[in-house]
């Protein structure tokens, strides 16, 4: 439908008044808010992804066209379930407790949201318990968690132990990202995934 | 401000300059040329013909600075302006007329042929930060007196950039000439948007051959621009101190100018150069010491001080191939250039004493040409004051990459390199294969190729380049030219 490619093309230009006239246009049209979220959104932000992987576009593009996709979901989210309004899922993100460095799970929950996702921000110095409470309370699929010290990182292990105790570790999945943490600190805490920068991170989610 | 390294005080490039007016009026110049040495007799220089000898007095040399341009720019051959040689501006050309290059895919180090030139034009025609191609090695699957006017054919015929080339022999000069005037369509259009710069190279210490003394009278002939390459070795050919070799560079170049200009008032030339040092250890001369590259922004103070553009042979390496000693030479070299304020900064893709070139290197040296223009443009507040709006939007939304000061200066305050320059986090270099400069400036090189698209320089000018080219190698009994792939 021309109307949903040319949200899509706004959206990868960044043009978030554009997305957002048109996005409102499409729903006088009768095209269904799904509809607009799937083809003209969310696909215009898989557009994005591949130019920013292939260092096409950069991170500003990125985020101006994240933005742009607030502009349409605005407009589409009163008429969309419960479900739908997360868009791909719902993630609760956080610096683990004693971390207070936020700039790379900033960046993560950004492009997260530009992707479409749902994103609960808990900040920084983010207890276990508020982690997994808040996913239980607001039905989220998974936790993120960013952590700079190496003092800190046994906090993400806290997590997934209290995930487990729950008998919750199937339910919600766990993504660990920061300096100091690798594939194989993931694998060793139990955790479901690792990401190494912003991009990979929604990668990775996805995957989930 | 742009920023500017000088190693000469005022003081001193006018004694280097009065100097090497002593040097030509009283020691002179050998020609081996007798219709110079008559024409420079004509204007007043004192002329031993038993010696071909020329005393230049300094009314003379002055004659020709007068008449010099002080700039000139360069046209590719859809004549478009690439090249402005005024002022501070600076430009890249890879390094020429190698004998030998780096295979890009076996590494070996072999003589080029016409297939590695085609590379070649395909690789720099797609590299943003390396103004003009130049001629830079010679195929050795033509015949050897056509295997100069033979680059120039390939570059006119695969890419678009002005060339930087020049003639081996004095007949090669009018197929050359020629082939610019296939792609220009008149001598009148040559000589206003010039195509290419001819290296005219006299020998250390003060002296021209046949040759290259007559190259020089050919092109200014025909307006087009020349570059003096005088190649003093100090320690050996010239005095062991920089300030000695710079004062014979200034001397021989002179003389040159002299010539170019007695010929035709107005040849664009650039004050040009390919000094080294001399190393005593291995009878070599390296272009990656620091004094040769001392020697070179020296020399461009002196043809700065003269009124004339500059060229150096500078930004190439003598590693044998692309290893750390490559680029640390190469990059401080570019640099010292660029802070300079040299012209047209000649070395990229070179190695091993001028004898080498590589593909890989090429691109990486671009990303090299491309870090140095950015410095060069300096540091200019734009939109900077007053700051205090900036950082309340920055405390306000914790981050300023979607603000608008940020994507309006992006793009020009910071410089993005190409694939070849590492930049990715360490879990995201394992990921992509840990790979090391060597590995990504392979994989550019083949994305390189497969990502050219020919010339657009009309197919008639082809066809009139490639006959004129299979007519020239006939002369040599060269029945046919290499197959173009």
């Amino acid at each position: 439908m021309e109307i949903l490619n040319q949200i899509a093309e706004f959206l990868e230009k960044g043009e978030d008044k554009s997305v957002h006239d048109l996005t409102e246009q499409a729903l006088k049209n009768g095209v269904p808010a799904t509809q607009i979220l799937n083809q003209a959104l969310i696909a215009g932000m898989d557009v994005i992804g591949e130019k920013f992987r292939a260092h096409e576009i950069f991170l500003p593009d990125v985020l101006l066209a994240a933005r742009a996709m607030q502009a349409g979901m605005e407009l589409l989210k009163p008429l969309l379930t419960l479900a739908e309004q997360s868009g791909l899922g719902k993630i609760v993100i956080g610096t683990v407790k004693g971390d207070l460095h936020d700039i790379g799970k900033n960046l993560v929950g950004i492009m997260l949201k530009g992707a479409g996702f749902e994103v609960i921000d808990l900040g920084k110095d983010v207890s276990p318990e508020k982690f997994v409470d808040t996913a239980i309370n607001e039905k989220a699929g998974i936790i993120g968690m960013s952590a700079l010290l190496t003092t800190t990182m046994p906090v993400m292990n806290n997590v997934v132990e209290l995930l487990k105790q729950k008998k919750l570790k199937d339910q919600i999945k766990v993504i660990v990202g920061g300096a100091p943490a690798s594939e194989e600190f993931a694998a060793e805490i139990g955790a479901d995934a690792y990401a190494f920068d912003a991009a990979s991170a929604v990668e990775r989610v996805k995957q989930l | 401000m742009r920023p500017k390294v000088n190693f000469l005080t005022p003081e001193l490039v006018s004694k280097i300059i009065a100097e090497s007016y002593l040097i030509l009026d009283s020691l002179g110049v050998e020609i081996n040329n007798t219709e110079i040495l008559s024409m420079l007799a004509d204007h007043g220089a004192r002329i031993d013909m038993e010696k071909f000898r020329a005393y230049i007095p300094e009314q003379l040399i002055k004659t020709a600075l007068d008449s010099a341009s002080q700039s000139f720019s360069l046209y590719d051959v859809l004549g478009q302006q690439t090249n402005d040689f005024s002022g501070d501006n600076v430009h890249f050309t890879p390094g020429s007329a190698a004998l030998n290059v780096l295979d890009h895919k076996t590494q070996e180090i072999r003589k080029p042929k016409t297939d590695d030139y085609i590379k070649y034009v395909k690789i720099i025609s797609q590299l943003d930060n390396i103004a003009s191609q130049s001629t830079a090695f010679i195929p050795a699957d033509v015949h050897e007196k056509i295997s100069d006017s033979y680059r120039l054919y390939l570059s006119l015929l695969f890419g678009e950039k002005p060339v930087v080339t020049g003639a081996f022999t004095i007949e090669a000069f009018e197929v050359m000439k020629d082939l610019q005037l296939a792609v220009r369509g008149s001598e009148r259009a040559l000589k206003e948007k010039p195509l290419t710069i001819f290296s005219c190279c006299p020998t250390s210490p003060l002296k021209w051959s046949d040759v290259t003394s007559q190259n020089l009278v050919d092109c200014a002939r025909y307006s087009i621009p020349v570059e003096f390459i005088s190649m003093p070795l100090s320690g050996f050919v010239a005095p062991v101190t920089l300030t000695g070799s710079i004062i014979q560079h200034a001397a021989e170049t002179l003389s040159g100018l002299v010539i170019s200009q007695l010929v035709n008032p107005g040849t664009p030339v650039l004050w040009g150069g390919s000094p080294a040092v001399f190393d005593v250890r291995y009878e070599t001369t390296p272009m990656g010491a620091i004094e040769t590259m001392m020697i070179d922004c020296a020399n461009n103070e002196i043809g700065t001080r003269l009124g004339l553009p500059t060229q150096a042979y500078i930004a190439l390496s003598d590693a044998k191939i692309l290893d750390a000693q490559a680029g640390l030479e190469t990059g401080i070299g570019a640099t010292l250039a660029a802070l300079s304020g040299i012209n047209n900064i000649s070395g990229p893709g070179m190695l091993d004493f001028e004898s080498c070139q590589s593909l890989e290197k090429l691109v990486v040296d671009n990303e090299i040409a491309g870090m140095c223009l950015r410095m060069v443009a300096g540091i200019t507040p734009r939109d900077d004051f007053p700051a205090i709006p900036i950082l309340e939007e920055l405390l306000r939304d914790e981050h300023l990459l979607i603000s608008n000061h940020t994507r309006k200066h992006l793009r020009s305050e910071h410089y993005f390199p190409g694939a070849v320059i590492d930049r990715a986090n360490r879990p995201r270099w394992i990921e992509e294969g840990s790979t090391t400069l060597g590995s990504r400036a392979t994989s550019e090189v083949d994305r390189l190729l497969m990502n050219y698209t020919p010339s657009t320089l009309p197919e008639s000018v082809k066809n009139d380049l490639q006959e004129r080219m299979t007519i020239e190698a006939g002369k040599y009994g060269q029945s046919k030219l290499p197959a173009l792939v």
